[in-house]
């Protein structure tokens, strides 16, 4: 791994880190839809960098692309875009709460991946774009063979919350 | 490099979590909630790497179909509560309130 790759992965981490800052701190849920987009596209980029670009390209079409864009068209069919006089953000025990289960958290989690992460990372099954130019083919021989029946529920489950979100938000008519 | 994905991964997943802790608008919970699963996912995917798989991925994509359901339902729930509530506080909304 050269230094100049390090550098810019770390650069995108910590673009994601300040993007998802600004995006709690937001008090306009647009606003902060927004930098979480942000946060994504840092997110993209660092997919790309650990060699998985099919995930990298549905991060941007699926998630920034169609996920977010969901969330942005509810906060205005609610009218919440504009930034009220109060926010929404709890007052400070809530918050001084929240930071010490997000620090127990965070220090759970480091003690956790502390030690024993090999630092010589082994090469790729058949994911180095120079051996085999199209990378999306291991990754559909492992989803469509050993993940088939999990593909298949995947498919129900959108199914089944395409209908249940056609009827939940379905305007029930004043006669009935 | 694993380690640096991690070391965000889990400064991610810790940022959702105060914004769900903090926030009050079910919308903004509900996006520092996709905020924690991207977390989960840059994991998934530098474990991935590290053992030179493609299964981490291979769940990614699951993660993302879900996230998508879950997004659909979820703001289909948030559109019904507005219509009866008028706001999307959670404060405000507080029917199982003892």
């Amino acid at each position: 791994m050269t230094l100049l790759y390090q550098f810019h992965f770390i650069l995108f981490g910590l673009i994601a880190v300040v993007s998802a800052i600004l995006f709690v701190t937001r008090k306009s849920p647009v606003a902060g839809v927004l930098w979480l987009v942000q946060t994504f596209a840092a997110l993209a980029a660092m997919y790309v960098m650990l060699e998985a670009h099919f995930v990298a390209a549905i991060q941007v079409l699926v998630y920034a692309g169609a996920i977010m864009v969901v969330f942005l068209f509810v906060i205005m069919l609610l009218n919440l875009g504009h930034v009220k006089i109060a926010s929404d953000i709890r007052d400070m025990r809530w918050r001084l709460s929240a930071g010490a289960i997000g620090l127990l958290l965070l220090a759970e989690l480091f003690v956790l991946m502390r030690d024993r992460l090999p630092q010589v990372l082994p090469d790729p099954v058949g994911m180095d774009p120079l051996v085999q130019p199209n990378v999306i083919t291991p990754l559909a021989q492992v989803l469509f063979r050993d993940y088939l029946l999990a593909f298949q529920v995947a498919g129900v489950l959108l199914l089944v919350a395409v209908v249940g979100a056609a009827v939940l938000a379905k305007r029930v008519s004043p006669r009935t | 490099m694993i380690a640096q994905a991690l070391f965000f991964s889990a400064i991610l997943f810790t940022i959702g979590v105060i914004g769900v802790l903090t926030r009050r608008n079910a919308i903004m919970i509900f996006l520092s909630v996709e905020l924690m699963l991207n977390a989960v996912n840059l994991s998934l995917v530098a474990l991935s790497r590290l053992h030179g798989v493609v299964t981490g991925q291979v769940f990614v994509v699951f993660t993302m179909t879900v996230a998508a359901a879950e997004a659909a339902v979820g703001l289909a729930i948030i559109i019904a509560v507005f219509r009866h509530f008028r706001t999307v506080d959670l404060e405000n909304i507080n029917l199982l309130k003892g």
